[in-house]
């Protein structure tokens, strides 16, 4: 293939793009934007609006409100089969009747390519999938991951420059999904494609994405690269669905010195930088893993210190992870890694210490409720 | 004690069911050796072997050409009500619309409506617009009685069908014909084969309505055995039901084999 | 107030969408289009017309409906279709109750063998099962010299009401039969395994498990049986009686020889009338009792 494919990737352009379904608001005029050849991906919990949006790009969901500009060109009303987009499906959306290289090659047949032609790209696709003899197999005769093999085939064989993935790894099991994760990073990258591609699963975003958008209740709550995402998390709803966090709840004090929160206990945590407003209630955001775990209060310069008590451990092999309960009686978590875990146990007083620049002070944001988030985060992890 | 019981009720049981059976199937059965006697009655059991009522069949017009005419608006019905059938199911099952239930309702009512009341009211319109003994007021009537019979089992074709398959279709670059045409028509084949089969019958089987819209110069095969059997004792009305027998039964075995070898292949 | 809805979504939804919309709701008239207008020209149109000559065929007025409902002839008439449909009803669900337990009960050779046999007249013409019914049934036919070798003696078969019965429940078994086996189909085994482990004698788990769990099959292969009979025209036009005829042999006389149309359309009005009626009720008491199930899963 041709060196220059990077430019094959169209830029995609979301203005204030609403969807309703009589009142009830889906997606609730979101501006985002796709650079051409970006790997977006979509990241919310289910019901945040994330398909919502793949669907309007792909022209399956009317747009209530707002603008759709591919490359520039206002998209709008334009139905699905003029858009020329790929499109994974979750599962697979593959036609039974169809033998696997027939699948392939059906969108080139809506494009009226000759049939020589047709034959060479369905057996170039089916070779950059690695199912180079399946071609002549029916659906039903493949396993769910070459299912998903030939659907991406089917997807990008058109060359086309925006491909849609709607959680295309979803049905299929842990192992066979990391494995599909790299073989889709690596097509990215030599196709040079713009990828949009939805997820729940925060590690497949983290792996995959130049950039990753976060949804929440039809809005999005940041949109920045897996890195700043996670060490930089710009909201309380953020650094809790990306990976965990221990959450240290009270109001904002910014003062002239580093920026705190003042627990309903009195005790004064601060952080390396702010989102939040003076005086409002806010969160003080701490990675478990940042945060050590010690049976006496040790001194230390511009440290943070908490008093609490061990509630549980939680082995992980390669880290232990201590539920801590704080003199307010809410909980947060330690992560220790396999080498230096402290001898605490479950019933022990202990002292909890994290540097300011590991915290973060988050305003709250109305809309999130911090106790329903946190069951859903669980069940996510869970899942995932 | 109760093993012997239970073998007494299953023995008991089997007996029943195989004089229902009997009950069920033989009397279609008698029409094939009646037509097949040497006597112009309906004596049975019947004596001596002959082919003249079928002779007669196919010498006399009428016969003929009530089979024809049986035949002709049977396939046209077949036409008609498996598009409008199919379009319309089609219409009910992928959109939703104020007043959905009561068109649904509407479309499947002659199912239950007694034909008779219908009938009347067929016939008076056909009385004044002179559509009384044409082809295209038996495949009209018929075709309105047939309806049901395409919609219902289309409708549960569609809902088994996963309409991710059509959004993949589209998103390929095909239009909202060319997919129904490629992806959903082929997917949903066997619920329109029932229906067009099923619209067949229901044509080809319809006597009541037949009976008011039919005229002296086009008459249905059943309107002409209603009348052979009112007026005369002739065995060449044996000789239609045998034939027809054949027909349906070589209707019914081609359909499942159609249908056998469609669940082989998938 | 809807209205003012309708205009305030409109001009929020932006221009390109209401064409797509709009687009939408004309294809879907467009499919539905060919079968109203069948509907309409040869179902709808018809009844109405039928209503009409019912109130003013001779004469404007109720006289149609007064003189069907007031003469004994007429009544006796719809009293006898009555009793016709309860009788066939009741020897469907006689006979095919078993018949349906047999099904579910044998095993898969036999299950296909008694499918096979039911759906055979399922297959079979109207007109030739009338026919043949007429050849069994007629004196000195097969089904008489049976009965009298029996020791029956001399039973009239064909023109008698017995007959008509005799035919209508051979032609309506199926449509009985079909969905009752697969209601029962559906049902659990195990739970009759279970109440019989729990020691209930066999009668008593058929009574109370296997019955109960049956009786939604029972309930619409009886409405299909019974709605249908209502309405027979052919069967008993051919084997029965003309003085025992039933509601749309009169249907048939008004109208076809009689030419008394507005007589025909108040019978038609009637006949009409109870099967909605009939199918109302039960619809709406199923719809109850599924509910309740529906509960009860909850």
């Amino acid at each position: 293939m041709p060196a220059d494919l990077s430019a094959l990737g169209a830029s995609i352009d979301l203005k204030g793009l609403t969807k309703r379904y009589g009142d009830v608001i889906a997606v609730d005029s979101i501006d985002l934007e796709a650079k051409p050849g970006e790997f977006l991906t979509l990241l919310g919990p289910s019901g945040s609006g994330k398909t919502t949006t793949l669907n309007m790009i792909a022209g399956f969901e009317s747009i209530t409100g707002g603008e759709l500009l591919i490359d520039g060109r206002p998209v709008n009303a334009l139905p699905p089969y003029k858009r020329n987009i790929g499109m994974v499906f979750q599962h697979y959306a593959l036609f039974p009747h169809m033998s696997a290289g027939e699948n392939i090659e059906y969108p080139l047949r809506q494009r009226k390519i000759p049939k020589a032609e047709r034959a060479r790209l369905v057996e170039q696709a089916l070779n950059t999938v690695g199912l180079d003899k399946l071609g002549r197999r029916m659906p039903r005769q493949l396993s769910g991951g070459q299912q998903q093999r030939v659907a991406l085939a089917r997807a990008m064989v058109y060359s086309p420059r925006v491909l849609l993935m709607d959680e295309p790894l979803g049905a299929l099991d842990k192992k066979l999904r990391d494995a599909l994760q790299l073989e889709i990073k690596s097509i990215h990258e030599k196709l040079g494609t713009t990828f949009v591609y939805v997820t729940h699963d925060q590690d497949e975003a983290l792996v995959l994405s130049n950039r990753v958008a976060v949804f929440n209740k039809g809005k999005i709550e940041q949109v920045a690269s897996p890195h700043e995402l996670y060490e930089r998390p710009a909201t309380v709803f953020v650094a809790q669905f990306l990976g965990e966090s221990s959450l240290f709840r009270g109001t904002a004090v910014l003062g002239s010195g580093a920026p705190a929160v003042r627990t309903a206990a009195g005790t004064m945590l601060y952080g390396g930088r702010s989102e939040a407003l003076d005086g409002e209630a806010a969160t003080l955001v701490v990675r478990p893993e940042r945060i050590r775990v010690t049976s006496v209060r040790e001194p230390q310069p511009d440290g943070n210190w908490a008093r609490g008590w061990v509630r549980q451990e939680i082995y992980l092999g390669n880290s232990r992870k201590l539920e801590i309960e704080l003199i307010d009686g809410s909980r947060v978590f330690a992560r220790e890694s396999a080498g230096s875990v402290s001898a605490c146990v479950s019933g022990d007083e202990v002292w909890l210490a994290f540097r300011d620049q590991d915290a973060a002070v988050l305003a709250d944001s109305p809309g999130v409720d911090l106790n329903n988030l946190e069951t859903k985060t669980a069940a996510i992890s869970v899942a995932g | 004690m109760t093993r012997v019981s239970t073998r007494v009720w299953r023995g008991i049981l089997v007996a029943f069911c195989a004089l229902v059976a009997l009950w069920l199937v033989a009397p279609a059965l008698v029409v094939i050796p009646l037509s097949f006697t040497d006597k112009p009655s309906f004596v049975f059991p019947t004596t001596g072997f002959s082919m003249r009522w079928y002779e007669n069949f196919f010498q006399d017009p009428t016969w003929v050409g009530s089979l024809l005419a049986s035949l002709r608006v049977g396939l046209l019905v077949v036409f008609f009500a498996t598009i409008c059938g199919t379009a319309a199911a089609v219409a009910l099952t992928r959109s939703k619309f104020r007043g959905q239930q009561a068109v649904r309702a509407v479309l499947l009512a002659p199912m239950i409506a007694p034909v008779i009341v219908v009938a009347i009211g067929v016939y008076a319109i056909f009385l004044r617009a002179h559509l009384l003994g044409t082809t295209f007021g038996f495949v009209v009537a018929h075709t309105m009685l047939a309806l049901p019979f395409v919609i219902i089992p289309v409708t549960v074709s569609l809902q088994g069908f996963d309409r991710r398959l059509s959004s993949a279709a589209a998103i390929c670059g095909a239009s909202r014909w060319t997919s129904f045409r490629q992806i959903t028509l082929p997917l949903i084949a066997p619920g329109v084969v029932s229906g067009a089969v099923f619209a067949f019958v229901t044509s080809f089987d319809e006597v009541v309505l037949a009976l008011f819209i039919q005229s002296p110069y086009l008459q249905t095969l059943p309107v002409k055995m209603y009348g052979s059997v009112t007026r005369d004792i002739d065995p060449t009305i044996a000789a239609a039901a045998t034939l027809i027998l054949i027909f349906t039964t070589v209707i019914t075995v081609a359909v499942a084999i159609y249908f056998s070898r469609r669940n082989h292949a998938r | 107030m809807a209205v003012v809805n309708v205009r305030k979504r409109s001009t929020d939804m932006g221009p390109d969408l209401i064409r797509t919309r709009r687009l939408e709701s004309w294809s879907r008239l467009g499919l539905l289009a060919p079968a109203a207008a069948l509907l309409l020209g040869v179902f709808l149109i018809p009844l109405g017309v039928m209503l009409w000559y019912t109130f003013t065929d001779p004469n404007p007025g109720l006289e149609n409906l007064t003189w069907y409902l007031g003469d004994p002839v007429q009544r006796n008439v719809l009293l006898r279709t009555f009793t016709t449909a309860i009788t066939v009803t009741a020897a469907c669900v006689v006979l095919g109750y078993p018949y349906a337990y047999a099904m579910v009960a044998a095993g898969p050779r036999l299950r296909a063998v008694l499918t096979l046999l039911v759906l055979v007249p399922f297959w079979t013409s109207l007109m030739v099962r009338t026919f043949a019914w007429i050849i069994l049934l007629q004196d000195k036919g097969p089904v008489q010299a049976a009965l009298s070798a029996l020791g029956f003696g001399h039973v009239a078969l064909i023109r008698t009401n017995l007959g008509v019965v005799i035919g209508m429940s051979q032609i309506m078994l199926p449509f009985f039969v079909l969905p009752l086996y697969a209601v029962m189909s559906n049902i659990d085994r195990r739970l009759v395994l279970a109440s019989s482990s729990l020691g209930a004698r066999p009668v008593t788990s058929f009574r109370r498990v296997w019955l109960p769990l049956s009786l939604p099959g029972v309930g619409a292969g009886a409405l299909i049986v019974f709605i249908s009979s209502l309405g027979f025209y052919v069967t008993p036009a051919l084997l029965g009686s003309p003085n025992d005829s039933l509601i749309s042999q009169q249907i048939f006389t008004q109208v076809n020889s009689l030419l008394l149309w507005g007589r025909g359309g108040a019978m038609g009005v009637v006949l009409l009338g109870i099967t909605l009626v009939i199918l109302g009720v039960l619809m709406a008491s199923a719809r109850i009792l599924t509910g309740r199930q529906d509960e009860r899963v909850e």
